[in-house]
């Protein structure tokens, strides 16, 4: 086999810079014969996507909303994953948070605002994990694949939310399956209340404060992940449970914290989603979030670092692409699902389709420098 | 009489509900029986269902709608193959990238070649399957008991229903009484062994997923020509995942598969019927919760409350041959 590599010769930019831009330019031509299957053209769009994400200040805006989105999402599929665990429940857990957030924040309305927010973040946080527990407890404990319950729990959530929407919590006085609204004095500031203080004019903006937190976030779960003793064992066992569990680490134990933190983080989601733009629950809030997560933390390689860009790359397709979908009447914004199942098979589970030719080219080249 | 009758349409549509997750659960077995875990037959369901719609439309024959489903699901397979076999990429992954790219490009190409709804024009009664009356069904209905259960019951279903039940015994001798499935289950179970015998492990698996590709996309053609006339956005609606757990209960056996999936039709049947209908102490369910019990009840049934379930020993690892 002469595509046998020794990996410690590999130049750490090669393994985690250049194969993850291959894998990722071969997904958007996948993804540009898509979008001329449809009958557009895709270098049209791809300018598109560039206007509408970079081309004004209010679309620059909208893409980094996205992004923070992304950022919790990607994080929550990360962390699980470190542990081997598939939680892709956290379209259900953003949704069960944004409950948790809404019954704190109407609850503890006489504290002070910064406060409530406090509680807020907690409550988004408890409410994501609460939904991923069971889950959790039935792949520690029965070896129930978690793929299988988490998409249950999403169905479920779903059903439950709208069932609470519609008959409980709805505010009565309206039609649609929605609760009342927050009080204005709870809604974090937005990027036009700080773009107002620098006297610059924008009509509207989803951007919020929810941003800092996203980058909050991704410093807990670096440091979680890679500088506790917590992280260390859940790598341990997602790495090798035999051998974790000779070393006297509970597998059953590091299963569940995993699991709860990972929900803990997609709940965030509703953060920005409730406090930051509607303000209220409406009915499907998470809109995906939670699935694109998936394809962030996997570009980004599982690493905060990584799911930063890889969540920054999704805000554009996201805002670009509403900008596609305005001006292209063949493209729907479900082209850009499907560019995410893409980019998940090319950086996922096709990452090694040119690694090893990649790697061996670069291994060469740079013996060839060191023996002339 | 009444009650009879109430009966008989509830195991009628038990057996309708339950066809698309018979063929399903068999696909599963194929492909984990040869130990490649199969998470993606929801979006292959998907995917035969709107390549059948679309086939069914352009060519004017359910019959090309079938086939072209057939081709694009065992393609799917086969890149799920080339992913997870040939490239021992992680499979959970590469299930979990066709089921989002499914998803997301039948819609798609739905709303761009038949306009913004995302569904393809319906099918007139020459495009689809249409239910078929069993020989003599109206004469014998008014015989008590095997009229009901021969008129009402049995006859009346769309092709599909008959081959999902006939694909079981099937299946069940393909796996178990011949040589081809006593390889597949060897893979599954011992590829290091299967290879010192002189097999090829990697062969057999995508053998394996061709079949599981052929089944699955019979369940996707039921749904989009047969008990509708149109494909829609994510109408597989979870089926791919129940049936997943229905084989997981049933223990990767195609019997005992099979009764999971019957379990999983009777609770939809059930779950329909109670819509709406007021029942003594409880009241009326809301829809909503009502509707989310067939999830419910997988995760109960994942739970293995009724003992712990055993998977194919070597599913889920990627064959490496030794040198």
């Amino acid at each position: 086999m002469g595509n046998v590599v020794d990996k410690s010769k590999v130049p750490w930019w090669v393994s985690n810079l250049i194969v993850p831009l291959v894998n990722l330019s071969l997904a958007l031509l996948v993804s540009a014969l898509f979008i001329f299957i449809a009958g557009e053209n895709p270098a049209k769009a791809i300018k598109l996507i560039i206007y509408g994400s970079f081309g004004y200040i209010e679309g620059f805006a909208y893409t980094l909303y996205y992004t923070t989105n992304f950022i919790f999402t990607g994080l929550a599929f990360a962390v699980a994953f470190h542990c081997r665990l598939f939680n892709i429940g956290g379209e259900g857990q953003a949704y069960i948070g944004g409950l948790g957030v809404f019954l704190v924040a109407i609850n503890v309305s006489f504290l002070p605002v910064p406060i409530i927010w406090l509680l807020s973040i907690a409550g988004a946080f408890v409410f994501g994990a609460a939904w991923a527990f069971i889950p959790a407890y039935l792949q520690a404990k029965r070896g129930s694949h978690v793929v299988i319950t988490t998409i249950m729990f999403n169905f479920i959530a779903s059903s439950l939310m709208v069932y609470l929407l519609v008959d409980v919590i709805r505010d009565m006085d309206q039609m649609g399956p929605h609760t009342v609204a927050l009080p204005k004095e709870m809604w974090l500031p937005s990027f036009k209340d700080f773009a107002a203080l620098f006297g610059i004019k924008i009509r509207y903006s989803p951007l919020n404060l929810s941003f800092l937190l996203a980058i909050a976030a991704s410093f807990f779960v670096w440091f979680l992940v890679w500088k506790t003793k917590w992280g260390y064992e859940m790598r341990a066992v997602g790495h090798n449970m035999q051998a974790a569990i000779y070393a006297g680490i509970s597998p059953y134990k590091n299963i569940i914290l995993a699991m709860l933190i990972s929900g803990g983080l997609a709940g965030l989601l509703s953060i920005n989603e409730i406090l930051g733009v509607h303000h209220k629950i409406v009915s499907g809030f998470p809109a995906g979030y939670g699935f694109t997560g998936i394809a962030v933390a996997l570009m980004g390689r599982n690493h905060p670092i990584g799911i930063f860009p890889a969540a920054f790359l999704f805000g554009i397709l996201y805002q670009g692409g509403s900008e596609v979908t305005f001006d292209m009447p063949n493209i729907t914004r479900y082209m850009f699902v499907a560019v995410q199942g893409v980019i998940i098979l090319f950086s996922g589970a096709l990452e090694n389709l040119f690694r090893p030719q990649i790697e061996s080219f670069f291994v060469n080249r740079l013996n060839r420098e060191v023996d002339a | 009489m009444e009650f009879l009758s109430d009966i008989a349409s509830l195991t009628n549509s038990t057996l309708r509900i339950s066809t698309p997750l018979v063929f399903a659960a068999m696909a599963g077995i194929f492909a984990e029986r040869s130990g490649v875990i199969d998470f993606s037959l929801e979006g292959k369901m998907l995917m035969a269902a709107f390549v059948a719609a679309v086939g069914s439309y352009f060519f004017g024959n359910p019959w090309i709608g079938l086939l072209m489903a057939i081709v694009a699901c065992v393609s799917l397979s086969m890149l799920h193959g080339f992913a997870s076999v040939t490239h021992k990429g992680d499979q959970v992954v590469s299930c979990v990238a066709i089921n989002i790219l499914i998803i997301g490009l039948t819609t798609a190409l739905a709303a761009a070649w038949f306009g913004q709804a995302g569904l393809t024009p319906t099918l007139t009664d020459d495009q689809r399957f249409l239910e078929i009356t069993l020989p003599f069904a109206d004469a014998l209905r008014e015989i008590p008991i095997i009229g009901l259960i021969y008129s009402d019951i049995l006859s009346g279903h769309y092709i599909f229903v008959y081959l999902a039940y006939l694909s079981v015994p099937i299946v069940y001798w393909v796996v178990f009484k011949t040589s081809f499935g006593l390889r597949v289950r060897a893979v599954g179970e011992n590829p290091s062994a299967v290879d010192t015998a002189g097999i090829n492990v990697f062969k057999m698996r995508y053998k394996a997923l061709a079949i599981n590709g052929v089944l699955i996309a019979f369940a996707g053609a039921h749904l989009s020509t047969a008990v509708n006339a149109n494909f829609f956005r994510e109408m597989s609606a979870g089926r791919g995942y129940l049936a997943l757990a229905a084989m997981i209960f049933g223990k990767w056996h195609p019997k005992t598969a099979l009764i999971a999936c019957l379990l999983f039709g009777f609770t939809d049947a059930l779950q329909i019927r109670l819509q709406g209908v007021e029942l003594p102490t409880i009241g009326t369910i809301p829809v909503q919760l009502i509707q989310a019990v067939p999830y419910v009840l997988t995760v109960i049934l994942l739970a293995g409350f009724v003992g712990k379930a055993i998977a194919p020993s070597a599913i889920g690892q990627p064959y490496i041959k030794e040198r």
